[in-house]
């Protein structure tokens, strides 16, 4: 499976939203995501790629696009 | 008050208040997490107490200003009961002392288990409440010190002022996730953290308490499983049981 289509099901998992509304331009603020929504939907992608994403990180990831960026960076 | 299916952990519930609310929500029907410190045998005795009346139970020992070790009980929670829902953060101690004599170590301690061991409990089992989409409940123990100050307890009243203040904070940030924070501040309570006192202090104690009585532990734990049961409602409250005492 892609970074990609993973990230999309991860999302519409954590924000419960539609998969198929979900783009590379989708923005948080689109999806009504708060700050805590943000920080668990953070959660569950350390645990499923592994990985640590640090505050300073999360600062620049607005849209499921650098979401994508980022965990394709790091794995 | 039905806690079956319900899993609450009660740090520092080897004696004390802690123990009589580990029995209590025992007795309601959670499985119940023992945490303590050090007193192993004590802590047995709590679980054998809730066994025998027919709940589940099991001790773990962390030292909750230990982060690490906060985590793992945390873990271990889980590996055992399968899901964690009422977290109580109990553990505490006082190093009483006029602050004209209160030496860093004493202040820093009573920070340490008072304060900062309700961070590292709540950061902890966040993680795992939050998954599970299914709200929670998270119970403080403060005191009536952290709300009207008290003479020979700067530290003990500055850490449960804090812990007061950090209720209704995280009430706010986990309000949307159905979880709900409150805390109880006991007032005097007859436990061995208190029976230090003289009986003539004792006396002067109660004289300024509208109930004319000390408290018992169970008078605090049937308010904590008011909180962690059918008070669906009320969150970022502190609830005093002190029996109206005024300081």
């Amino acid at each position: 499976m892609s970074v990609e289509t993973k990230v999309k099901e991860i999302v519409a998992d954590q924000l419960e939203v539609a998969i198929d509304k979900l783009s590379a331009e989708t923005t948080f603020e689109d999806i009504d995501a708060d700050s805590l929504d943000v920080v668990e939907l953070v959660m569950a992608l350390e645990e499923e790629f592994d990985l640590e994403i640090s505050d300073q990180e999360i600062e620049n990831i607005n849209s499921i696009g650098d979401v994508i960026k980022y965990i394709e960076s790091k794995v | 008050m039905d806690l079956s299916g319900k899993t609450a952990i009660v740090t520092g519930s080897s004696r004390g208040i802690g123990r009589a609310i580990a029995l209590e929500l025992g007795q309601a029907g959670a499985s119940v997490v023992i945490n303590y410190s050090s007193n192993d045998a004590a802590a047995e005795e709590v679980k054998k107490q809730i066994e025998d009346s027919g709940g589940a139970a099991v001790t773990i020992q962390a030292d909750v200003t230990d982060y690490n070790q906060c985590e793992s009980m945390i873990q271990n929670t889980i590996e055992h009961f399968g899901r964690i829902d009422i977290l109580v953060n109990n553990a505490g101690i006082t190093r009483d002392n006029l602050l004209a004599r209160m030496k860093a170590e004493e202040w820093q301690d009573v920070i340490d288990t008072n304060l900062t061991g309700v961070y590292n409990c709540c950061r902890a089992a966040l993680r795992p409440l939050l998954k599970q989409k299914s709200g929670g409940r998270i119970i403080n123990i403060a005191s009536v010190a952290g709300i009207h100050g008290n003479t020979g307890q700067a530290n003990y009243a500055a850490a449960k002022g804090g812990v007061i203040s950090f209720t209704r904070t995280l009430a706010k940030e986990l309000g949307s996730r159905g979880i709900t924070v409150n805390a109880v501040a006991p007032g005097f309570i007859e436990t061995e953290m208190t029976e230090i006192l003289s009986e003539g202090m004792k006396e002067q104690v109660i004289s300024r308490i509208a109930l004319g009585r000390l408290g018992k532990p169970e008078d605090v734990a049937s308010v904590v499983l008011f909180l962690a049961s059918s008070a669906d409602y009320v969150t970022g409250q502190v609830i005093a049981v002190d029996g109206n005492l005024s300081m």
